[in-house]
């Protein structure tokens, strides 16, 4: 410890820079990270912060700038350096070895030995045991990695972390996929490792989180430092405000809309053991939002009106005609388009070419003659990039190279390619950035304006008061609330989400 | 910005370096294009006929039949499925028609029932792949030893026509003797080339071909975007086998003979041609014209060597040679990374 009021950064990094053929990634990657101190690291998707954590963690070497661990200068080759440095990340997704046990994943290449280099499962059990007691949570160091929650796999990481005596722990918007619950453990753990002395950055969207767990907060934008402050010397509005370098005039631009005829109607429709007795009309130039807790079976129904997954009962009616079960075709030829939950697994194909991408639920239209001309698809890729303004390098380069909001929108233009009256958007704004978030608000606002029929499911109440209509909420498979705009606000629809709604309420 | 993506830890990490464009894959063909005139020179230098009509005419009888399921397996790789069962397809459908030939049958019954079968086993593929999500690389193991099995059944030790039986028609055994008329191609190069143009055009320029490329990649997303992935590979494997049979019908003319053994052990030559012609192994990648070159490189190839009296089991070792370095030098930039990462965590848990 120095003199000053603040103590020596354990790791501190200045003036990273990282490009990536002629992406500027990284121009300015500044962070320092304390001892005992929860670091947040906060900027829009694109702002570079998975590549400052990507140099942190020794898989990117970046072209210039300086890296101090422990006051010495460092450069890490590769990922095994940074651990040996005692520089740990834990990311969104840990890959755990699914059919090892949770010791056995924590020691993995380490494992103590006996006589004969014989695994000394006893030991690594024990040690396992101890980590976890020291954490202050119970999870059992025999079971098999199979099965554990995305909380429980993180846990694992962490553990594997201690073991490995990490001074610095990098984590990666841990809390995307976590529940309530079990965000509050997490917040737990991260205090016991300050408490411990570790050096602790958190990545997340989600800025009450910030707040509630974090001493310090840096900001980044395009690929710079913004500012970093202790956590209490600033607030919300300055975050925001110095993250998109610009205020945001409206979060939520929901225009009133006077809905017209029926566009989908859903009745009766069930799955069995999924979902049962699911009814309710999307109306043009209306949103309906669906609304839920995670797990309530929300993108199950919307997958199944789409047919990718079929259905045991009721029917779905689009413009008065019955809908064929089980059949994507059928159902993009009545006009439905399906904005998925995973845009990187089921919305794009991340190695083909933006304009292909675009182009990818239209082939049959660009067809002339059974031939179809590349002329025409980079045509009707230009029309909807310009139009939903993605921001890209060139056309043919993979989706992949997109920011997560840019991807987002290929995947509503591969849809309003084919002009449907019917587009169902299976959460909007998941893991977009603030700027482009509101972007896809207007966009889908400007939709239902035009007379386009909505349905919306999304896990964030924000969006689904900002924007619909009309929300339904769906409870462990059945619909438990159905509200307009005016009667919906926060307790009533999370009262229908958690069940205490009598049914068919409202 | 790409920063998010590109270092995205979830998901497969090198998505983005496999994400080689069509600038890649003209790279890939170019270098199949030096690869060929240099082998054109070398045939040449060795033999002063190499270039003339006959060797063409022969190259062709040898490897057309080849390359004709060449074509199927490169849709199917695309797709990141494989059929190992091509070359005993090939066989058993030979034998069917010889064992037909053999029991009485005209020549057209016999060969329609030839192709019959062989669309018959390619659903047999197609169905256990497609629709109980078997690997295909399992199921067509299978399929291999037991397409072999029945042909077989079908012929014992009996070559066809044997003694007692007539010999297939003249007119339809010069095939393996004569060019077309007019030119010193075999029949089998020019239904390999017409069918490879259509394979080109079906693969580069149709809906159908822009959703094998996406299966490939992606086969989640293809069916989020109204792609019938499984009816799609179903449809691949039917026509994988009805071409098997084509060719098993072409070669047992071309020899004017048929045994239970016709075209054992070709399916490796026929997955040679297509990675080496430039096709990913992890699907969505690859052209017909980079497979074609392939064909005309394996081709030629085969001629120097049997020119310089080079034995045949000998040639294998050439087959195994050019499939290695067809999947190392495709994927040499990812292999690189992937050795060198691991060598970077060997290191550190030391």
């Amino acid at each position: 410890m120095t003199p000053t009021d603040e103590p020596r950064p354990v790791l501190e990094l200045a003036g990273a820079r990282k490009s990536f053929g002629a992406v500027h990634a990284l121009v300015d990657g500044r962070i320092a990270l304390r001892s005992g101190e929860a670091h947040a690291l906060v900027g829009e998707n694109g702002a570079g912060k998975s590549t400052l954590v990507n140099i942190l963690a020794g898989v990117h070497q970046p072209d210039g700038g300086t890296l101090t661990v422990g006051g010495e200068d460092v450069v890490f080759n590769g990922p095994a350096a940074a651990r040996e440095a005692g520089v740990s990340i834990i990311y969104q997704e840990p890959t755990l070895f699914p059919d090892l046990t949770v010791a056995e994943n924590i020691f993995m290449g380490r494992q103590p030995l006996r006589s004969g280099r014989r695994i000394d499962r006893a030991r690594m059990d024990e040690e396992a045991r101890s980590i976890f007691k020291r954490l202050g949570v119970a999870l059992d160091p025999r079971r098999v990695a199979r099965g554990l929650s995305v909380a429980d796999q993180q846990l694992v990481e962490i553990a594997k972390a201690l073991s490995l005596s990490a001074k610095v722990l990098v984590m990666d918007e841990p809390t995307a996929a976590l529940t309530g619950v079990e965000v509050q453990r997490l917040f737990d753990v991260m205090t016991t490792l300050q408490n411990d002395g570790a050096a602790v950055m958190f990545i997340s969207h989600r800025l009450e989180e910030v707040f509630a767990s974090c001493q310090r907060v840096t900001v980044m934008r395009d690929g710079k430092f913004v500012s970093s402050a202790r956590i209490e010397e600033t607030d919300v509005d300055t975050i925001i405000h110095q993250m998109v370098g610009r205020d945001l005039d409206s979060l939520f631009p929901k225009t009133a809309t006077t809905p017209g005829e029926p566009v989908l109607e859903v009745r009766h429709l069930g799955r069995e053991g999924v979902f049962d007795d699911v009814s309710f009309t999307v109306r043009a130039g209306e949103i309906v939002a669906l609304a839920g807790l995670v797990g309530a079976g929300r993108s199950e129904v919307a997958r199944a009106i789409f047919g990718i997954d079929p259905r045991t009962q009721g029917e779905v009616v689009v413009d008065g005609k019955r809908l064929e079960p089980g059949r994507p075709l059928a159902a993009m030829a009545a006009g439905i388009g399906l904005v998925p939950e995973d845009r990187r697994q089921q919305g794009l194909v991340m190695d083909m070419g933006i304009d292909q991408n675009f182009a990818l639920a239209s082939l049959r239209k660009l067809r002339r003659g059974g031939i179809m001309r590349r002329s025409s698809e980079q045509r009707l890729a230009k029309v909807w990039a310009e139009r939903l303004q993605v921001k890209f390098g060139r056309l043919r380069d993979p989706a992949a190279t997109l920011s997560g909001g840019n991807q987002q929108k290929v995947v509503i233009g591969k849809w309003l390619a084919r002009e449907p009256s019917l587009l169902i958007i299976d959460e909007p704004t998941r893991g977009i950035d603030v700027g482009t978030k509101s972007e896809v608000h207007r966009i889908i606002d400007s939709l239902v304006q035009g007379g386009m029929a909505v349905l919306m499911i999304s896990s964030e109440l924000p969006e689904v008061l900002g924007m619909a209509d009309r929300v339904v909420v769906l409870h462990e498979g059945r619909v438990t609330g159905n509200f307009a705009r005016d009667e919906a606000d926060e307790t009533t629809i999370m009262r229908a989400a958690t069940g205490q709604h009598g049914r068919d309420a409202a | 910005m790409t920063s998010d993506v590109q270092t995205a830890p979830t998901g497969r990490p090198d998505s983005v370096q496999r994400s080689i464009g069509w600038r890649d894959a003209l790279r890939w063909e170019g270098g199949l294009v030096v690869v060929l005139i240099a082998v054109l020179i070398f045939g040449s230098a060795q033999s002063s006929s190499f270039l003339s009509q006959s060797t063409i005419f022969y190259a062709g009888i040898n490897i057309g039949y080849i390359a004709l399921m060449a074509l199927p397996m490169t849709f199917i790789i695309m797709t990141g499925e494989i059929d190992l069962s091509v070359a005993s397809m090939l066989g058993l459908a030979g034998s069917l028609m010889g064992f037909l030939w053999h029991h009485g049958w005209g020549i057209w019954p016999a060969i329609i029932a030839a192709l019959v079968v062989g669309a018959l086993g390619g659903a047999l593929n197609g169905v256990l792949v497609a629709y109980t999500a078997l690997p295909s690389i399992a199921v067509t193991i299978g399929t291999l030893t037991l397409f072999r099995g029945v042909a077989q059944i079908l012929l014992g030790s009996l070559t066809v026509p044997g003694v007692g039986d007539p010999q297939f028609p003249d007119s339809m055994t010069k095939i393996g003797t004569q060019s077309i008329p007019g030119g010193a191609l075999s029949y089998s190069t020019v239904l390999f080339l017409v069918l490879a143009l259509l394979a080109g055009i079906v693969l580069h320029a149709t809906p159908f071909g822009r959703a094998l490329h996406a299966i490939g990649l992606q086969p989640e997303a293809a069916s989020f975007s109204g792609v019938r992935v499984a009816w799609v590979k179903f449809c691949l494997f039917v026509v994988s086998g009805l071409i098997c049979a084509v060719a098993g019908v072409l070669l047992t003319l071309q020899n004017a003979s048929v045994s239970y053994t016709a075209g054992t052990g070709l399916e490796l030559n026929v997955v040679a041609i297509v990675l080496f012609g430039g096709v990913s192994i992890f699907g969505g990648k690859g052209t017909i014209f980079g497979v074609l070159l392939s064909v005309i490189i394996f081709g030629a190839l085969q001629m120097i060597l049997t020119q310089t009296h080079v034995e045949a089991e000998k040639q294998l070792v050439i087959t195994g040679l050019l499939l290695l370095i067809s999947v190392i030098v495709a994927n040499g930039r990812e292999l690189l990374s992937r050795v060198r990462s691991r060598l970077a965590v060997g290191g550190g848990s030391r």
